[in-house]
């Protein structure tokens, strides 16, 4: 039953066995929990079993408050004690075209027209505005075109036109969202194109029930938030894996031959192969990592990526296995090797008995059923939400680049008797530093998807990042680390609040990327050098064991800390008492 | 379809949408016999059937629904 929430969606079926679905999902554990204040222009009802469904999927237990009737306005902007008891975590806007309150008539002057957008802008800064005393992501439609246009073509253009008028709201939107850091728009302008505008609205419901948007794109709607609430928590996946044969290019490379296979813009399938191509290749530019894993003769296999027409090369893929070994076991060796888990893979195949293998062994990689038809393939990646991004930061656009340097540096590392030896030849160059506003973003990344290296695996939004950088009482770094090989970007954050002179470590993390670079210990001499720079004397640490982070269950005790309570939450206390430390010593240059 | 083949079919959909496996309907079961069915629940149950019978009620016709028997009752016109 689960299954219907997998693209393409069965709108109907989802609808009619929703509560089914609901029970089905609740026999699950939950480790998250999410609080949604969905604050609609029309009826919401069913919009929101459906988005608990697809977060219940994601693993989140949900709890939501709903806005009366077309009260989010009034939501938004008075005071509201019953949503600041709720404390949300995130408020989601479900305004449509029907929410407009005002369009420029035909014979308003240029001023007039003018006045009228305003008001329109006001009144939407005037909600996002107030909402911020929520401390949380906001999730704003943007505006989806009405069925009908009074001026036909001309609605597009003349000033007075109110698809003119929607298209300028709808940049309007997006010009704030790119400097409203807390502000995300769901594009449903699009989704309603995507759906088509005849499918999309449904005039029966919006007149008897005042559904803005018909039951059949809701579940496509529900997605498409859920979607946007998985980034903005770190949540989506990093690492595309990719079958050969059939899936990168048409026919089998081991009897076909290199000029053999289909690739290329001599045949319509081999351009359609082409075009999938590119495609991950742009995902590969936005920082998705990729990977082959295909039942091949590596030599054989890798010579495909060589043909003329190829867009990926084989340096494209950060792990390359083209053998005859199981793919489920592929697929956790690539895990290891590039330091992910299972659950940030998305795993693409033609064939389907290998898909269910790999599916059934690996339940935690996603398996998208995407047939064997190459024209479908690029639709299942995409609308199942994957990879999902809220900004695009600059690790993001590089992370490709630091995976392949480490490969280099697992190779140099042979070269080298000893560990000691190989860290010194490394030349690292570090920079720690307490945080400052360029890099709250991608502290706010690194924090929400942390989970090995990370010690209370604590999540923060970006708003309370914000607030504890500019709190006196706290003591907040970030480290970025560069070598010989490339530098790795900003890779640890390390914060704790002053309390009577103690510091009290509320998040210690490392991108995996790191590991094993004594970066931790860099890390931490600097974090005790501020606090006796402020005159404290103790350092207390919380280690909270999760699934994943047993790596640094012994990091406080190899640092020296004592040991002082286990805590009925199963968080262990360690306090360290930093007078007389004696720092560290690291291979790494600080600067 | 006979009126009893659509009535199965009919309750088969009032089974899901109230989850509730056992859930018997008659022909005068209307909403005071079902404590879930609301407003809320009533469109999904019009939408169900809807799709589910390749269909389409007209805005009045939806207010006419008040009990099962009604419901067939248009349905059966509807299909012939």
């Amino acid at each position: 039953m689960v299954e219907l929430l997998n693209y393409p969606f069965n709108s109907s079926m989802i609808h009619r066995k929703c509560n089914r679905i609901r029970n089905e999902l609740l026999k699950g554990v939950f480790s998250d929990e999410i609080k949604i204040a969905v604050l609609g222009g029309s009826t919401t009802n069913q919009l929101i079993k459906i988005i608990e469904l697809f977060l219940l999927k994601e693993g989140f237990k949900t709890s939501f408050y709903e806005s009366d009737y077309n009260k989010y306005y009034e939501d938004a902007v008075f005071y509201n004690k019953t949503l600041l008891d709720f404390n949300p975590d995130f408020i989601y806007i479900h305004t449509t075209h029907h929410n407009i309150t005002e369009y420029p008539s035909f014979s308003s002057s240029e001023k007039e027209i003018e006045i009228i957008f305003e008001n329109q802008k006001t009144k939407f800064n005037n909600i996002w505005e107030s909402l911020q005393k929520y401390n949380c992501p906001i999730i704003q439609n943007n505006f989806d075109l009405p069925l009908y246009r009074c001026l036909g073509n001309l609605d597009s253009y003349h000033p007075s036109g109110q698809t003119y008028f929607l298209n300028k709201l709808n940049h309007f939107f997006a010009k704030e969202a790119q400097k409203n850091k807390s502000l995300y728009i769901n594009d449903i302008n699009y989704l309603s194109s995507l759906f088509g505008l005849n499918n999309w609205h449904n005039k029966n419901i919006w007149f008897t029930a005042k559904y803005a948007i018909s039951y059949e794109a809701i579940p496509t709607l529900a997605n498409n938030i859920v979607g946007i609430i998985n980034s903005v928590l770190g949540r989506s996946k990093k690492c595309l894996v990719l079958d050969l044969d059939n899936t990168c290019w048409g026919g089998v490379i081991g009897d076909d031959g290199l000029n053999g296979i289909k690739l290329g813009n001599e045949s319509a399938q081999g351009e359609a192969y082409l075009k999938f191509q590119a495609y991950i290749k742009k995902l590969k530019e936005r920082g998705i990592i990729l990977a082959v894993c295909s039942k091949n003769n590596h030599k054989i296999a890798k010579e495909g990526f060589s043909h003329s027409d190829s867009t990926l090369k084989f340096e494209d893929f950060t792990s390359f296995k083209a053998n005859w070994d199981p793919k489920y076991l592929n697929i956790e060796n690539i895990a290891k090797e590039i330091n992910i888990g299972l659950d940030s893979i998305v795993f693409i195949d033609d064939n389907a008995v290998e898909r269910n293998i790999v599916q059934s062994q690996l339940p935690s990689v996603s398996v998208p059923e995407i047939g064997d038809d190459i024209l479908n393939f690029i639709d299942y990646i995409e609308r199942n939400n994957y990879f999902e991004i809220v900004n695009l930061s600059n690790d993001d656009l590089n992370r490709n680049k630091f995976y392949k340097e480490n490969i280099t540096r697992k190779k140099q590392k042979a070269a080298f008797e000893n560990y000691d030896e190989f860290l010194q030849s490394l030349k690292m160059k570090a920079e720690i530093k307490p945080f400052s506003n360029v890099y709250l973003d991608r502290i706010t990344q690194l924090i929400n998807k942390t989970n090995q290296f990370n010690l209370t695996t604590k999540r923060y939004k970006l708003i309370e990042v914000e607030k504890i950088s500019k709190n006196e009482n706290f003591i907040t770094l970030y480290g970025k680390l560069s070598d010989k090989f490339g530098d790795n970007g900003l890779i640890s954050v390390m914060f704790g609040e002053i309390t009577n002179k103690t510091c009290n470590i509320e998040t210690w993390l490392m991108s995996c990327r790191v590991l094993k670079r004594d970066m931790e210990f860099a890390m931490f001499n600097k974090f005790v050098e501020q606090c006796l720079s402020k005159s404290l004397n103790k350092i207390v640490g919380t280690y909270k064991r999760t699934d994943k982070n047993n790596m640094v269950s012994n990091l406080f005790s190899d640092l020296g800390f004592e040991y002082v309570e286990k805590k009925s939450d199963g968080s262990i206390i360690w306090e360290l008492n930093i007078e007389n430390y004696n720092s560290t010593v690291s291979k790494i240059k600080i600067n | 379809m006979s009126r009893k083949e659509l009535f199965e079919k009919i309750q088969e959909i009032f089974r899901d949408i109230f989850d509730d496996e056992e859930l018997k309907i008659e022909e005068f079961t209307n909403s005071s016999n079902i404590d879930d069915w609301d407003s809320i629940n009533h469109i999904n149950l019009v939408v169900a059937i809807e799709g589910e019978l390749n269909i389409k009620f007209n805005l009045d016709e939806l207010s006419t629904l008040k009990d099962v028997g009604a419901m067939i009752d248009l349905i059966l016109i509807k299909m012939n």
